[in-house]
């Protein structure tokens, strides 16, 4: 399968409010509220890192969770934010494509 | 024969929200004084102004209509704003500006909500659809959609509160803290607020039910429904970030409750 590299969009703002981190998109104002695993994948989308190395380094390792299990929830998670345009994704590094607002 | 030079003579008048005057000259004698009645307790007496319009005035060749989809840019540094019933220009850079418009009070009312609105998000601040009022030197807000009370939370606040609108409240960044401002954008009590502000110590999303109680909400949740409420005119991605940092600033310093309440006097009884 493919390598999957994912990048936080330029057209949003996001905050870390009370532990969840919050992602609102400018361009249609939607609103997301990441969870704690959401949110470390969030937060390693540099565009450089595969997906499958942040699901290894930091999901599995923080969160002590099965590997699979993981690998299957980033890429639902990944899909979701993908489809608002929120995360950019590419089976190529995504080079300066990354901008987390704060 | 001796030439005569005839001055081109506007009057100014300058209106003033938020502690921020915004000077309009016209050229009309009819239109100043509905400007001046209109925001009637707004006008300022200061000679500086943020910024200043000149306000021309046509004759529509067919009724010109408020109802029209809103347009808000920015162009070369300016900002332009459209409506059925109006166009102006604004340079926040030399802050002059230019409105055309016919002789209505709703076209002058829109511009000056869309440039405070500009400026204030420049400013960590922010216009919301919300009741406001001032009690015991405090300032309250109380927001919602269309329908959720605002008008009747306004209608029922007591003699010692001191409403700063029905409608559209203004709210400014101080250093740590927020300050209510009142506006003259009234809503269904078509009554302007006074011109006055004070520290806001909570904000209340309103929901009308059984029994008047205060609820909780989480941070998320309240940023969200403030979002919602906060007016904004901009079709633009940078300010639409600035508004959402706002937001997460003040829910940061303001706190935010749900606010359930029956359609009477007694809610008062919990506002404090």
């Amino acid at each position: 399968m493919a390598e999957k590299y994912i990048a936080r969009s330029k057209a949003i703002a996001a905050r870390m409010i009370g532990g969840e981190m919050m992602v609102m998109s400018a361009v249609d104002s939607t609103f997301f509220t990441l969870n704690e695993v959401a949110s470390t994948i969030w937060q390693a989308a540099d565009g450089r890192t595969p997906l499958s190395e942040i699901v290894t380094d930091k999901v599995c390792q923080e969160f002590e969770v099965e590997r699979d299990r993981a690998q299957h929830a980033a890429d639902r998670f990944v899909d979701e934010l993908s489809q608002h345009g929120i995360l950019l994704v590419s089976d190529q590094p995504l080079i300066d494509s990354s901008q987390e607002s704060r | 024969m001796t030439p005569t030079l005839i001055a081109d003579e506007k009057a100014t008048v300058s209106i003033e929200i938020g502690g921020m005057a915004i000077a309009l000259r016209t050229d009309d004698a009819a239109f100043e004084r509905l400007i001046k009645n209109r925001y009637t307790g707004f006008v300022g007496t200061s000679s500086s102004s943020h910024s200043e319009f000149d306000v021309d005035l046509y004759e529509p060749s067919q009724p010109a209509s408020p109802d029209e989809d809103l347009e808000v840019k920015t162009k070369g540094g300016e900002w332009l704003l459209r409506r059925g019933d109006f166009r102006a220009r604004w340079d926040p850079e030399t802050r002059q500006g230019h409105i055309r418009q016919s002789c209505n009070p709703y076209a002058i009312d829109c511009v000056l909500r869309i440039v405070h609105s500009l400026i204030l998000a420049r400013e960590g601040g922010f216009l919301v659809h919300a009741a406001s009022a001032i009690r015991n030197g405090k300032a309250f807000i109380f927001s919602g959609v269309s329908g959720a009370g605002k008008t009747t939370i306004s209608r029922l606040a007591p003699p010692d509160a001191t409403l700063l609108t029905d409608e559209i409240s203004y709210v400014r960044r101080e250093g740590n803290r927020y300050m209510a401002c009142g506006t003259p954008f009234a809503g269904e009590l078509a009554r302007v607020g006074e011109n006055c502000s004070a520290p806001l110590s909570a904000l209340f999303f309103l929901e009308k039910g059984a029994q008047n109680r205060i609820e909780p909400i989480s941070p998320t949740e309240a940023i969200q429904r403030l979002m919602r409420n906060i007016l904004f005119f901009a079709d633009d991605a940078e300010l639409v970030k600035l508004v959402f940092q706002s937001a997460c600033e003040f829910a940061c310093l303001v706190p935010m409750h749900r606010l359930v309440f029956v359609p009477d006097q007694r809610v008062w009884d919990i506002i404090r």
